[in-house]
C-alpha cells in the first residue's frame, strides 16, 4: 500500500528525500531505500528527470510528434521496429498505439529541418515503415501533469 | 441614526472569529504563504460536479421539500449505516446549509436562556456565539494538552449542572485533530446515561481519521443514539465547502422541531447540491478515500518536519489540522503567529481562536499540496534560529 504512495510522490517530486519518504508513509529510511532499490531493479522507476521548458531556457529546441504505420513482422509483432526505432538516440519516446497508426515516437532537435531530414533520411527508409506524420509542438502548455511556465493559483478566499 | 443603539445587544456581543481577525491582515500581504485554510484543497469529484451540472440540465431547478430531497436523505441514512453504523430513517433527517445551518438549528431547537452548553474547546468556533445568539450560556470545558486534548469523563462530570441541556462533542477536532476511540467515548457516554444531557456530535471530519480504527460516532454506543443529534456534511471529506450542504440526524421529536425553524429561516438546502450529493455518496468512497490517502502522507510528513523544528506535537488522528506546542519560542501565541507572519510571511492561526486553552499552540492546516508545506516549513526554520531557539 505505501508502496504505491512512494511512487506517486516520486512521480511528482524525484527529489524528495529518503528521510521525508519514511516519514511520510511511517517506515523506516532503510526500508524505502530497499523498496526503491527493488523498483529500480525490477524497472518499476525508470529514471529521475526534470521537467525543463527549453523555450524558457532561451535554448532552441524544436519538439516533433511522428506517426508510423508499419507492417508487423511474422512471430516478433511490433516488438521488432519498435526496439530498432528506441535505439536512435534522437528519439525520445516509441509508443505503441491503438486506432489510425501503429507506432508513436517523440524526439527532439535543433530545427525544424533537422528532425524533417532525420524522418526522411533515417526513418522513411526503414524496413517495415509504411508512412509518417510528422507534428510539430508548437507550444507546451502542460506536459506530465505540470503547467509549464504557471504557479498554481489557490484561490479559496475564506481563511 | 445611532446603530450601536439600534442594534441586537445579544448580536453586538457575540464572539466575533478569531480566525478572521488575523486573516484580514495576512490578505493584504504579498507573498504570503498560508497554512490558514479550513477546507480541502482538492475540487469536487468531477462525478459530483456532473451530476450537479445534469440537474441543471434537467431544469431541476424548484425548492426540494424542507427537510431536503427524499432520494438524498434516504442515501444520507444508507451511508450513516454503511460507514458508521448508525442507523436512522429519512424522517430522523434534516438536510442543511452546511454542517453550519445543523448546529444552528440543533441549538435554537434545544437552548433557553439560562440553559448550559458545554463547549470542549479548543473547537470550532461557532458553537460560542450561536449559544449566547440563543441566549443560552456557553460554558468553555478546557481539553487538556496531556490528555492529547480529548474529553474524559471526570472533566464532563465536573461541567455538568441542574442546567446543562446540551454537550458539544466536536470529534475529529478542528483544531487539535484529536479523536475519539469507542473505549474512551463510553465513559462519557456513562456519565451522560445518568442525566438528561443532550449531546452535539460534530462528525464533519467523520471521514478523515488516520491510523487503524475508523471514527466512532457515540450515537452509535448502547442507549445513546436518544440523546444524540449528530451533525455531518459533504464539505471535508467530499471537498464541497461551497455547495453549503450539510445535514443531522436524531430524535424524531427534535429533528422535526428543527426542521420547523430551518423551514422559516431557510425554506430548503440549495437544490443543486442535493442532487449532486446523491451521487457523492452513492459512488465517490474510492474519491475520498484517494484524496484521505493524501491528507495521510501531508500529515505525517508535517508532524515530522515540525517535531524536527522542535514545535512538538502529538500525532493529531484527525481532520487535516496539526496543533503543535510553541512553547519553545517563548512567545504567547497571538505574538508568536503575528512575528512570524510580519518577519516570514508565513500564516497559522493561533490556538486560542479556538478557545483560551489553546493558548501555547497554533493551528496548521495541510491542506495544501507537500511543496506548499515545504516552502513554510523552511521559513519557519528561519523564522524559529532568528529568535535563537
Ligand atoms: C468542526 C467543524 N464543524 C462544522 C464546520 C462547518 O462546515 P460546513 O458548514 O461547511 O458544513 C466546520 C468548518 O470548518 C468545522 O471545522
Amino acid at each position: 500500500m505505501y508502496m504505491e504512495q512512494i511512487l506517486k510522490v516520486l512521480e511528482t517530486n524525484a527529489r524528495t528525500s529518503l528521510e521525508e519518504l519514511a516519514a511520510m508513509t511511517g517506515k523506516t529510511v532503510q526500508e524505502v531505500a530497499a523498496y526503491m532499490d527493488e523498483c529500480e531493479e525490477k524497472h518499476i522507476i525508470n529514471g529521475y528527470r526534470t521537467l525543463v521548458d527549453w523555450e524558457r531556457a532561451g535554448v532552441a529546441d524544436v519538439q516533433a510528434l511522428i506517426d508510423l504505420r508499419v507492417t508487423p513482422r511474422r512471430d516478433f509483432g511490433f516488438d521488432e521496429i519498435a526496439a530498432r526505432l528506441a535505439d536512435f538516440s534522437e528519439v525520445d519516446s516509441v509508443l505503441l498505439m491503438s486506432g489510425g497508426y501503429d507506432l508513436s515516437l517523440t524526439m527532439r532537435g535543433k530545427s525544424f529541418q533537422e528532425i524533417a531530414l532525420f524522418v526522411a533520411q533515417r526513418l522513411s527508409p526503414l524496413e517495415g515503415v509504411l508512412s509518417t506524420a510528422t507534428h510539430f509542438v508548437l507550444r507546451t502548455y502542460k506536459k506530465d501533469g505540470v503547467l509549464y511556465g504557471k504557479d498554481p493559483i489557490d484561490e479559496r478566499e475564506c481563511q | 441614526m445611532e446603530y450601536e443603539k439600534l442594534i441586537s445587544r445579544a448580536a453586538a456581543e457575540m464572539r466575533p472569529s478569531g480566525i478572521r481577525k488575523f486573516f484580514d491582515i495576512a490578505a493584504e500581504m504579498k507573498d504570503c504563504i498560508s497554512l490558514g485554510v479550513g477546507e480541502p484543497d482538492f475540487k469536487t469529484p468531477w462525478a459530483i460536479r456532473q451530476a450537479g451540472i445534469q440537474s441543471l440540465e434537467k431544469g431541476r431547478t424548484w425548492y426540494t421539500s424542507n427537510s431536503g430531497l427524499k432520494e438524498l436523505r434516504q442515501e444520507i441514512c444508507r451511508y450513516l449505516e454503511r460507514r458508521f453504523d448508525l442507523h436512522y430513517t429519512e424522517d430522523q433527517t434534516l438536510v442543511t446549509v452546511g454542517g453550519s445551518e445543523a448546529i444552528d438549528m440543533c441549538i435554537r431547537a434545544l437552548v433557553e436562556p439560562g440553559d448550559e452548553v458545554i463547549i470542549p474547546e479548543p473547537c470550532f468556533v461557532c458553537y460560542y456565539p450561536i449559544t449566547t445568539l440563543t441566549g443560552g450560556v456557553a460554558v468553555p470545558l478546557a481539553l487538556k494538552a496531556e490528555n492529547g486534548f480529548k474529553l474524559t469523563a471526570d472533566e464532563l462530570r465536573a461541567a455538568i449542572t441542574p442546567r446543562t441541556k446540551l454537550l458539544i462533542l466536536p470529534f475529529p477536532c478542528n483544531p487539535t485533530g484529536a479523536v475519539m476511540r469507542k473505549e474512551e467515548l463510553e465513559p462519557i457516554a456513562q456519565v451522560l446515561r445518568e442525566t438528561n444531557v443532550l449531546v452535539l456530535s460534530d462528525e464533519i471530519y467523520a471521514e478523515l481519521t488516520y491510523g487503524h480504527t475508523r471514527h466512532v460516532s457515540i450515537a452509535s454506543l448502547p442507549g445513546m443514539a436518544e440523546r444524540t443529534i449528530v451533525v455531518n456534511g459533504f464539505s471535508k471529506a467530499h471537498a464541497m465547502t461551497g455547495w453549503r450542504l450539510g445535514y443531522a440526524c436524531g430524535p424524531k421529536p427534535i429533528i422535526k422541531v428543527m426542521t420547523k425553524i430551518h423551514q422559516s429561516c431557510i425554506m430548503c438546502a440549495p437544490t443543486t447540491s442535493q442532487y449532486a450529493a446523491v451521487t457523492a455518496l452513492k459512488n465517490c468512497d474510492a474519491d475520498i478515500e484517494s484524496m484521505r490517502k493524501e491528507y495521510d502522507l501531508r500529515r505525517r510528513w508535517l508532524v515530522n518536519a515540525l517535531n524536527n523544528l522542535g514545535l512538538t506535537c502529538f500525532e493529531p488522528q484527525g481532520a487535516f489540522y496539526v496543533f503543535p506546542s510553541i512553547q519553545k519560542s517563548g512567545l504567547p501565541s497571538d505574538e508568536f503567529c503575528k512575528q512570524l507572519l510580519y518577519s516570514k510571511k508565513v500564516a497559522v492561526i493561533p490556538g486560542p481562536a479556538f478557545g483560551d486553552s489553546g493558548e501555547g499552540f497554533v493551528r496548521i492546516s495541510y491542506s495544501y499540496s507537500l511543496d506548499h508545506l515545504k516552502k513554510a516549513v523552511s521559513r519557519m526554520e528561519e523564522f524559529l534560529k532568528e529568535l535563537g531557539v
